[in-house]
């Protein structure tokens, strides 16, 4: 498998071959499990639309292959690196846009931004930060504290952190959550870019409709089991409502 | 070192943006030396005798508000979560916020001394000396109050649960701390100080190291 550098990060990723595979993957909370032997393979480059109602598993699954948590069953790899034994390798290579929006309230924007590229090794990068801020549509609130934003803008600096990170995997749990419809458009136009640049992306959405437009293949869970598999375009109807009966 | 860098700017940025709290914080201090001295009563000897125990004290208790402060903007929004996973190494994440949690507490403990001087009458003319033992009762406080203030950050009764777990574990270090307060105000014929302060070195060390170690177990899922 080769593995080439993306985006001039010195990153690398896998060009060829999957983006992620896991096998029998199960995760309990307490006595009960959110997450089944689930067993998935996603090839490098695609968009993937994981859908299922409330409390299907989405967002534990996305949380578990960005080893936000770790799975008390199974394995999985993410762009070729083991999430149970190779954590801060795999790390360096995903992105997760989750429901919390891993932001300092009393900070601004621009201050969140800057903390997390110094992390990652880029804090010389300042008009990078100011140009994602433009990107997501929070230029003019760049210095205000993230506490008087809106929740819509709130997802859309937790969007430009996500893109600020440059990573080959992106899993983004329920996207549009909070976005009013030019943050939707946005939210279209960005995933559409980075699969221009060859990312490979895992969205958790119950907008069918969008996802069948956006997406290769989808993923439909219930009750923490993988229960559909198939291209995006026939996802069955009432997958996001109880999942596919046939 | 640069992560530890961008941890311990990211650290004082956020307690510079909440210094209200630490405001509040001193006030919380001040007051409970005031409630000592009432538990003395009018006795100026015995007044100076325990103004070192309870500046110790004061800060001891200012000190679990100020730890459990620490860990709240990290867990709102899970930002901490979110600084492991860009990677960011949980090392230079708890010794950035173990630093910056010890120089809050020594601003403490400095703001406070001039409140123990006024409500004590108990001061001393060795006032580096006296900077020394607040900066290592500081860390000594710091560096495991940091640790548990991460491990009880999530739990419901944090507010009880950190004292708890912390008040055992810094008896060493308040002793220490007390005994070479003591000798500065009191005056120290013995020389004894010294040797309480490379006790108060001695615990430094042990725990800035082990729970440097053990900070990733505590905050990884």
């Amino acid at each position: 498998m080769h593995l080439t550098p993306r985006r001039g990060t010195g990153r690398t990723s896998a060009v060829t071959g999957l983006a992620v595979e896991a096998e029998g993957l199960g995760r309990r909370y307490g006595r009960r499990w959110a997450l089944r032997d689930v067993s998935l393979a996603i090839p490098v480059g695609s968009v993937v639309m994981l859908a299922g109602r409330n409390g299907s598993g989405k967002s534990t699954l996305l949380r578990v292959l960005a080893t936000a948590i770790r799975a008390d069953l199974g394995t999985a790899r993410v762009a070729l690196h083991d999430v149970r034994t190779e954590r801060r390798e795999v790390r360096k290579r995903v992105a997760l846009l989750a429901h919390h929006s891993h932001h300092y309230e009393a900070l601004t924007p621009r201050e969140n931004l800057a903390i997390a590229a110094s992390f990652l090794g880029r804090e010389g990068d300042r008009p990078r930060l100011l140009a994602l801020l433009g990107r997501v549509g929070l230029a003019d609130r760049a210095d205000d504290p993230v506490s008087t934003l809106s929740a819509g803008m709130r997802k859309r600096l937790a969007l430009a952190r996500v893109l600020l990170q440059d990573a080959a995997v992106l899993f983004l749990d329920e996207p549009y959550g909070e976005l009013d419809p030019p943050g939707f458009h946005l939210l279209d136009r960005v995933i559409g870019e980075l699969r221009a640049g060859g990312a490979t992306v895992i969205v958790a959405t119950h907008l069918l409709e969008r996802g069948r437009a956006l997406c290769d293949r989808a993923l439909v869970l219930e009750e923490g089991r993988l229960v559909w598999s198939g291209p995006a375009a026939e996802v069955p109807e009432d997958a996001a409502a109880g999942g596919p009966t046939s | 070192m640069s992560a530890l860098a961008a941890a311990l700017r990211k650290d004082l940025l956020l307690q510079w943006r909440t210094r209200a709290q630490v405001v509040a914080i001193f006030v919380f201090g001040a007051s409970a030396l005031l409630l000592f001295s009432f538990a003395i009563g009018p006795h100026a000897a015995a007044l100076r005798q325990h103004a070192a125990g309870f500046l110790w004290l004061a800060l001891l208790l200012s000190s679990t508000l100020a730890l459990a402060e620490s860990f709240q903007s990290e867990m709102e929004h899970r930002a901490l979560e979110g600084l492991l996973l860009l990677p960011a190494d949980a090392r230079a994440l708890y010794y950035g916020k173990a630093i910056a949690n010890a120089l809050q507490l020594t601003l403490l403990g400095v703001a406070l001394v001039p409140v123990m001087v006024v409500l004590y009458d108990a001061g001393t003319a060795r006032l580096p000396a006296l900077l020394g033992i607040i900066v290592l009762g500081s860390a000594g406080l710091s560096a495991p109050g940091t640790l548990y203030a991460a491990m009880t950050a999530q739990a419901r009764a944090r507010q009880t649960l950190l004292p708890l777990l912390l008040f055992p574990l810094v008896v060493p270090v308040l002793l220490a701390a007390v005994k070479a307060t003591s000798l500065l105000i009191l005056g120290d014929p013995m020389g004894q100080i010294r040797s309480w302060a490379v006790l108060l070195v001695s615990f430094n060390a042990i725990y800035w190291s082990l729970c440097g170690l053990l900070f990733e177990r505590v905050v990884e899922d």
